[in-house]
């Protein structure tokens, strides 16, 4: 490694709530080679350089979403993204936008939480079945109809993306409402009506602005712009309709 | 969760959307370009006198109307959007301003065209 060594400066965003009044950028001068990630240049800063600095981060593998961060500007996986791209400008990384930093790159996902749980992300069968009925089968077509949503990881791109959660973060936002469009989607699923309420809302479907930066960032492939544009013609039939359809009023 | 009127917005922006995307760009052509330089139609198709026939009848009040209003209230809800992610928050002066236009605009486009008398 040594002699091939190349060296790349990498500024990491600093916030340590006990010494520090607002965030400040700090420089490390990093070796790296060409198949290291921003994750591992993160980690080496931590082990050879300043263990202060704090960071997320679990599986180094796109899977976990835990270590989203800005990278120079950038909502991105920083296990996903190698230094090399960025040699020899350097890069400069952040926490992610829109969220309340905790420390230095760690971010409160607090409010994602939360708003994950109230869409009850989960299947909410539409008949009970016993053991023995089996399983609830489904046709590839029905599974098409949700499958890309289900990719997501809960890494908040979306959210360091969106500029409507970062003016108004009562916005449910980009992936909490993709995934409420998973389980609304799902052949299987009989809560629709419990999670549309929300959807329906101006902090649902009706607080995109159709921007679709959200789409562009998402590591997983998933298309919330798309899950939110088939939401608003839904809720705009059911806006209208929904004192002539059974049952449609409660909605 | 309180149920959003953004849908009635949304609505009459998305069939302004359509229609403009639909007939925008061939009636710029036909209006703008083809009859003032003589291209395919006679030279006075769009002179007083047809136009005021077009818009005596009722199917052509129809169109009429659904252009002028359609449009604008796509155009409205657009420039109201826009503004938004733009960080302009003075909402209700802009809500006023973008839909009031539109509606004034669908107002007096309506009132014109029932004034037409056959
Ligand atoms: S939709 Fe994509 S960007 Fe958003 S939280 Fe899920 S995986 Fe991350
Ligand atoms: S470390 Fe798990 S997604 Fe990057």
């Amino acid at each position: 490694m040594a002699d091939t060594e190349k060296i790349i400066e990498i500024q990491v965003l600093r916030y340590r709530p006990e010494q520090d009044k607002e965030p400040v950028l700090q420089s490390y001068k990093v070796p790296f080679t060409d198949d290291m990630s921003v994750l591992q240049g993160l980690q080496y800063i931590k082990d050879y350089l300043d263990e202060t600095v704090s960071f997320r981060w679990s599986c180094r593998m796109a899977i976990c979403g835990s270590c989203g961060m800005m990278i120079d500007g950038k909502p991105k996986l920083s296990c996903k993204t190698f230094l090399r791209e960025y040699y020899p400008q350097g890069l400069r990384v952040e926490a992610l936008a829109h969220m309340p930093i905790e420390r230095d790159l760690i971010v409160s996902v607090e409010d994602f939480v939360t708003k994950l749980e109230s869409i009850k992300p989960y299947i909410i069968p539409k008949e009970p079945r016993t053991l023995e009925q089996g399983e609830y089968l489904q046709t590839p077509q029905q599974r098409d109809m949700y499958e890309q949503f289900s990719s997501c990881i809960n890494c908040m791109l979306c959210y360091a993306a969106c500029p409507q959660y970062g003016l108004n973060p009562k916005f449910t936002g980009p992936g909490v409402l993709a995934l409420l469009h998973r389980y609304n989607a799902d052949s299987r699923d009989g809560g629709q009506a419990e999670r549309l309420g929300l959807g329906y809302a101006d902090e649902g479907f009706w607080g995109c602005t159709a921007v679709g930066y959200c789409s562009e960032v998402c590591p997983k492939g998933v298309d919330p712009a798309n899950a939110i544009n088939q939401n608003k013609m839904n809720s705009a039939i059911n806006y209208f309709t929904r004192f002539v359809t059974p049952g449609g009023a409660d909605k | 969760m309180k149920r959003s009127n953004e849908p009635i917005f949304w609505s009459l922006f998305g069939a302004g959307g359509m229609l403009a995307a639909l007939i925008g760009p061939a009636l710029v052509f036909i209006t703008g370009i083809a009859v003032p330089f003589g291209l395919f139609f006679k030279p006075d198709t769009m002179s007083y006198a047809h136009m005021l026939a077009f818009s005596q009848s009722w199917a052509g009040k129809i169109f009429v109307l659904a252009v002028i209003a359609l449009f604008l209230w796509h155009a409205a809800h657009r420039i109201h959007i826009l503004l938004h992610d733009f960080g302009v928050h003075a909402v209700t002066a802009v809500r006023v301003l973008c839909y009031g236009g539109a509606f004034a605009g669908t107002v007096i486009a309506a009132y014109t065209l029932l004034m037409i008398k056959a």
